[in-house]
């Protein structure tokens, strides 16, 4: 494999941890992923010597604290190849940096008939948005099929993007591991008349991932599935459109001035970060794209694609006729997300047969109540990968799917 | 550290893979409720036939985990043939099993009175849900066929 995993283990203090007595298996980071020291570390040092509200003192810690935050964005707007470091905006997580979009560019460039088209893979965060703003002014959803193989469907592409206003679209599905190619929808989108959203809060922790090459006119991104703390990520956005929006929440922070009749709004970014922002954990978002850096993203997709392919392999041999995988098979187009049906037994019952192994899975809608209903399946056990996994953790739940078979075997 | 026995005893399993009373009934004369756990997509649909004061006849349908499954089958064997009284008090003796555990943990009370809820009452079959408590994630599992009928007996009890 192309990472030394069992030497990155050991930057995971808690893969130390024993779950009933047994190693921690954690296959559940498209969840959430968990931190390196090296997180840690940056976060603990900021708050041990100098903490201080960022932008507001002039003396030394508030300096070095306000030094060390802006240092973060310019270590995401790196990571994601922006051409600026004003283009990123903080928010809590990708789901507030769709609200943003939804609640300023959308309101204000979207109107009652005006279409955003959505695929059929979106995680809640990337549909109840638009949804809200359905209710609320007649936007009307349209939405990209899929295909038997669990792709975008693209043949009716032209006629769904015809007139619309925005395409809102992930760049690798949660529940089914599916990268979607942006770069070509994008510009099909704009072709269109269209801008473009891509939520690549799965794509980033995985993928080399560059706004331009996208094409993108938006993109969400959050720390906690790429090693970084909760509580903080990134909305990222070609300058002129955030210059153009309205602001988001008002207060402290997003103001130049204000008078009892009202008020001129900061540059940007700082115009849509009201209030005091989640410091710390900015600075360990900023220590997570530098660990995943120095790891090298090209490493860490094809780690994955490895891992994901032994593992699709190991399902197959060891209980190939009791599980249906809903996901490509082609590992060049997927994540490692490995959503399954395990027949006969429901995808909780699953998951705490594999808790007593400390095998740690999802089961359930993973926030995406469409796509399931599409699938036509009510939940789905998933198990995901991350630099820290390698074989055994996949054995590991190859084993304890195996022996989940033999407790609920009639 | 409880284990897996404890949770999936022999006679849940046997109502999770043969379910009792699954199946449909015409509205009216039943009377059709649903119960859902949003957090896991749980489903319950649950027909109830009530004449005078008893539950004569019941359906159940859904899907879900093993656990809220076999609820459901447990639960319609239960109440079927039993006085409204009767399945309220059933109701009432299944969510004092579900939380004694809980508020024994969470220094409420000795379970003293969740206790004489239990008293007299023949929970049966039921009583293999117990070993749920154990694993508090999993209790709303079972109490959502409880829920459910509580919910139908409220709806079919409202004068119309
Ligand atoms: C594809 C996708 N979009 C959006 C989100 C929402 O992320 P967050 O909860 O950090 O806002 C998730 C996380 O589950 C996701 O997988």
């Amino acid at each position: 494999m192309s990472l030394d995993v069992a030497k990155i283990k050991l930057d995971f203090p808690i893969l130390e941890r024993k779950v009933h007595d047994k190693r921690l298996v954690y296959l559940d980071s498209a969840s959430s992923s968990e931190k390196p020291t090296a997180v840690l570390d940056a976060m603990d040092h900021l708050y041990r010597t100098s903490y201080a509200n960022v932008h507001r003192g002039v003396y030394t810690i508030a300096d070095e604290s306000t030094q060390a935050y802006e240092a973060a964005r310019a270590k995401v707007a790196r990571f994601i190849k922006a051409r600026q470091t004003e283009e990123i905006v903080f928010v809590r997580n990708a789901t507030e940096a769709i609200n943003l979009v939804a609640y300023t560019w959308g309101r204000t460039n979207l109107h009652e008939g005006d279409v955003v088209v959505l695929s059929e893979m979106e995680h809640h965060a990337n549909i109840v948005p638009w949804l809200m703003l359905a209710e609320e002014r007649g936007i009307v959803l349209r939405w990209i099929p899929l295909t038997a193989d669990f792709r975008l469907d693209l043949t009716s592409i032209g006629e769904l993007l015809r007139g619309a206003k925005l395409l809102a679209i992930t760049a690798m599905s949660n529940v089914l591991g599916t990268i979607n190619d942006i770069g070509p929808l994008a510009r099909a989108a704009h072709a269109a008349g269209a801008l473009v959203l891509v939520d690549a809060s799965q794509a980033a922790p995985h993928l080399s991932i560059d706004v331009q090459d996208w094409d993108a006119d938006f993109v969400a991104i959050t720390a906690h599935k790429m090693l970084g703390p909760s509580g903080i990520g990134a909305l990222w956005a070609r300058r002129e459109l955030l210059e153009a929006m309205p602001p988001f929440l008002g207060g402290g922070e997003m103001i130049r001035d204000v008078r009892k009749d009202g008020f001129t709004t900061n540059d940007v970014p700082w115009k849509f970060e009201a209030g005091t922002p989640a410091i710390a954990e900015a600075i360990g978002f900023g220590a997570a794209v530098e660990y995943l850096e120095a790891l090298g993203m090209d490493d860490v997709r094809s780690h994955e694609v490895e891992l994901t392919r032994y593992t699709l392999d190991a399902l197959d041999d060891r209980l190939g006729e009791k599980i249906t995988i809903y996901g490509p098979r082609d590992v060049a187009v997927r994540g490692g997300a490995i959503s399954f049906l395990f027949e006969g037994i429901h995808a909780h019952d699953i998951s705490q047969v594999l808790d007593e192994d400390a095998v740690c899975v999802r089961a359930g809608h993973h926030c995406a109540k469409p796509l399931m209903r599409v699938l036509g399946v009510p939940a789905t056990t998933r198990a995901s990968f991350y630099v820290y996994n390698d074989q055994a953790d996949a054995d590991a739940l190859v084993e304890a799917l195996a022996k989940a078979e033999k407790f609920f075997a009639p | 550290m409880p284990g897996l026995e404890d949770l999936y005893r022999e006679i849940i399993l046997d109502h999770y893979r043969s379910p009792r009373n699954r199946g449909e009934l015409p509205t009216p004369p039943a009377h059709k409720s649903e119960g859902f756990n949003p957090l896991c997509g749980d489903e319950v649909v649950l027909y109830l036939v009530v004449e005078g004061d008893k539950v004569v006849d019941v359906k159940i349908g859904g899907q879900g985990c093993s656990i809220s499954q076999a609820s459901t089958s447990m639960m319609s064997a239960a109440v079927k043939g039993k006085t409204l009284a009767e399945a309220r008090q059933l109701i009432s003796a299944f969510k004092a099993l579900m939380s004694i555990h809980e508020s024994k943990l969470e220094g409420e009370s000795d379970g003293a009175d969740l206790q004489a809820e239990l008293d007299g009452v023949a929970l049966g079959d039921l009583e293999a849900l117990q070993g749920v408590v154990k694993f508090p994630v999993r209790i709303k599992c079972a109490t959502l066929a409880w829920n459910t009928l509580q919910q139908g007996l409220d709806e079919v009890s409202v004068p119309s």
